[in-house]
């Protein structure tokens, strides 16, 4: 009981400085424009990076972007395309075992992959799954922008399958690649209105580091390679 | 007895007189000079961006009062719980007390300055955890038991071969030249610390009051291990990290990493909403956050300088900056580095015991050029240095001052001041006078001319 106390006074004691504090206004900062219209990420939008205004733009600034990133890139027709192009990475990497999540796409891919493939979201086990070569999800949304590839807990195989594995690849679909940041966050807000997935991350790009001489390594914690199947 | 100024002054000195150190750092920022402005040169204005970031901070620092409540009560909404800490002692403690209840044997840490700030490790270890950096960096100074060098770049002051050494004494690995296989090491040391974890704690780089989520930027994947694997997620905020709306990211979020990094994104970003949901498989089953003030509010409180609060901790300012180019990060002897430290450190930790960082300054304006959130940089620490003045005039200034403006104020007097001056002038440099000794012990001190220059101004009128 008394740390609760204790607790509810530290709330309030904060809350009360600030609210003593923010009785005189602060000016706002020296800006190069007169002023900012609307919120911040629709002012900002024509400052940033183009995103391209059409799918065929979008398409190449996300190529760009991800070539630039060191994603790889895999552009299929269909299905059954990018059923071969796993089967092919299995084996050109020799992996060994795939980790996958439930989805009707990830599904169809894995049938014919050669290695030994594990449904990690069955039954979670992360020891099982950090002893995986790679893990296969779906994805939310790709940002051609930035070349961020969107993923979520709850509709992408959770937290652990895109980041534990040594090697992460996608399976979307053209239709899911979007201009920019801003129209992403409409997206995920419409999305999932008032109730977010526990987590979600814009993965940009394998993992890497700088932090030894500022010299770039791939793959510090997280997965090394980062494949990008796109369908259509 | 050392002071924080006394020590300053020193290990400046020393960092200073190392050159191969200087030019080691200068080798190694050129890289992040070049794609930054790559980066930056993606933009179709960088300028006007800035100010849409600015505003984004702004917005949500003066309201902080509507939307750090708004935050709080949506992320408990998700099934996290907040805690408030009004100073380091009581951050340290409700951590400590999470640990305690969940039973936890192994704490993994990612990258948080919040928890540098508030000594968390030490009272960690203290009460027998074993607590582990995940940062590459990080993780380096933890096994120098040195702080961070920079607040980004934790081990920026270090060559390979040193790393190298460190690894072959603490691991036993054997010595490389090779930044891509110290790193591995690294990671294969890492990888099963995360499994084992019981309780993992972060930073939150931004608070999202509209929705209740919490971002965390990083490069290396160690945030998103040490926020998925462990059974308990703590992470530690400052109160002024909330921005209002969730859209403010598409800003924010690219800017942080173009400025910090020369980077179009950062390679994870990633918003956690609370503990694992129904239907999920995997994720921690509690989410605390720990709300600090440590001093904040008395910032907040100060209309001047507030926009120091804006700071998105990119390290911008830190990279361009002449003194931290020469001086490097430890003599600053503070948590946050550079430009930023300066300003914040006198607020957080007293203004007349830490006012010399507002003369680590050249008032050159670089830092206030590079901060993506128009921090006016520069000018808040003139404005330090005019406040230590007025709440404290030392002897010698005030003697100096009122003596000089006397003088001044008497031509004649003045003239006559200027030519004792000129002759003595060889004399003075031998004297262990105040100001001008230390300033002449790297300096060389021309000769004085033989006339004043309104000697000269008259003669060459007549
Ligand atoms: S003050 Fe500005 S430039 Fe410096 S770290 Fe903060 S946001 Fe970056």
């Amino acid at each position: 009981m008394e740390t609760l106390a204790v607790m509810k006074t530290a709330q309030e004691t904060i809350m009360a400085r600030i609210r003593e504090a923010l009785r005189l206004p602060a000016a706002k900062p020296h800006l190069k424009s007169a002023s900012i219209a609307g919120t911040p990420a629709k002012a900002s939008r024509p400052w940033l990076p183009d995103g391209g205004e059409t799918p065929d733009v979008r398409l190449t600034v996300l190529t760009e972007n991800l070539t630039k990133l060191k994603t790889q890139l895999i552009r299929v027709v269909d299905m059954s395309q990018a059923a071969a192009a796993l089967d092919e990475l299995c084996r050109a990497k020799q992996w060994k075992r795939l980790a996958y999540h439930a989805h009707t796409d990830t599904q169809a891919i894995i049938k014919s992959v050669s290695c030994e493939t594990w449904q990690a979201d069955a039954e979670f086990d992360k020891q099982k799954l950090e002893s995986c070569d790679a893990g296969l999800t779906t994805c939310e949304a790709i940002v051609a922008q930035t070349g961020s590839i969107i993923v979520s807990s709850s509709t992408n195989g959770g937290r652990s399958l895109s980041i534990l594995p040594h090697a992460h690849v996608v399976i979307a679909r053209v239709d899911q690649v979007m201009g920019d940041l801003a129209d992403a966050f409409v997206f995920i807000q419409q999305r999932n209105s008032d109730h977010m997935p526990s987590m979600i991350s814009f993965i940009t790009g394998p993992s890497r580091t700088g932090d030894i001489e500022r010299i770039l390594v791939l793959g510090a914690h997280g997965p090394k390679e980062l494949v990008l199947i796109l369908v259509g | 007895m050392s002071t924080p100024r006394s020590q300053f002054l020193s290990d400046a000195q020393v960092a200073t007189d190392n050159v191969a150190q200087r030019g080691f750092l200068r080798q190694a920022l050129g890289g992040y000079y070049v794609s930054r402005d790559v980066q930056k040169a993606r933009y179709r204005d960088w300028e006007q961006a800035r100010d849409a970031a600015a505003m984004a901070k702004w917005n949500a620092v003066n309201r902080l009062d509507r939307t750090l409540t708004t935050f709080a009560t949506k992320f408990e909404r998700n099934g996290g719980k907040i805690h408030w800490a009004r100073d380091s002692a009581e951050a340290r403690e409700i951590i400590s007390k999470i640990c305690r209840d969940a039973g936890a044997k192994a704490i993994i840490k990612s990258k948080c300055m919040t928890t540098e700030e508030i000594h968390l490790n030490d009272a960690l270890e203290a009460e027998g955890y074993g607590v582990v950096e995940s940062d590459l960096g990080e993780f380096i100074q933890q096994l120098r038991k040195e702080p961070p060098f920079h607040f980004v770049f934790p081990c920026m002051h270090l060559k390979r071969e040193a790393i190298s050494e460190l690894f072959t004494k603490h691991l036993g690995t054997a010595a490389t030249d090779s930044p891509e296989e110290l790193t591995m090491i690294a990671r294969r040391h890492l990888r099963q610390l995360y499994v084992d974890a019981d309780v993992g704690i972060s930073g939150a780089n931004f608070l999202i009051a509209e929705t209740g989520q919490i971002s965390i930027t990083e490069n290396e994947g160690n945030a998103r291990l040490t926020c998925a694997l462990p059974r308990v997620h703590i992470a530690l905020a400052g109160i002024e990290k909330v921005v209002e709306r969730l859209d403010d990211l598409a800003v924010l979020l690219p800017m942080l990493a173009t400025a910090g990094a020369g980077q179009p994104m950062t390679c994870y970003n990633t918003l956690y909403a609370g503990p694992r949901q129904p239907g999920e498989p995997d994720g921690p089953s509690e989410f605390h956050i720990v709300l600090l003030d440590n001093k904040r509010t008395s910032l907040l409180a100060d209309p001047e300088q507030r926009d120091a609060l804006h700071c998105i901790r990119c390290g911008a300012c830190l990279n361009v900056c002449p003194i931290f180019k020469n001086i490097g990060g430890f003599a600053y002897g503070t948590t946050y580095q550079g430009p930023i430290g300066s300003v914040l450190t006198p607020h957080l930790r007293g203004l007349q015991q830490w006012n010399h960082l507002s003369g680590a300054s050249s008032l050159c304006g670089a830092c206030t050029e590079a901060c993506p959130v128009r921090i006016d940089l520069h000018h808040h620490l003139l404005h330090n240095r005019r406040n230590a003045v007025l709440a404290h005039v030392s002897l010698f200034d005030r003697l100096f001052h009122d003596v000089f403006g006397w003088v001044i104020g008497r031509p004649k007097l003045f003239a006559l001041g200027g030519k004792a001056f000129r002759a003595t002038l060889p004399l003075l440099k031998k004297l262990p006078l105040p100001y001008l000794s230390t300033w002449l012990k790297s300096r060389e001190l021309p000769e004085a001319p033989k006339k004043s220059f309104r000697e000269e101004w008259k003669r060459s009128q007549s």
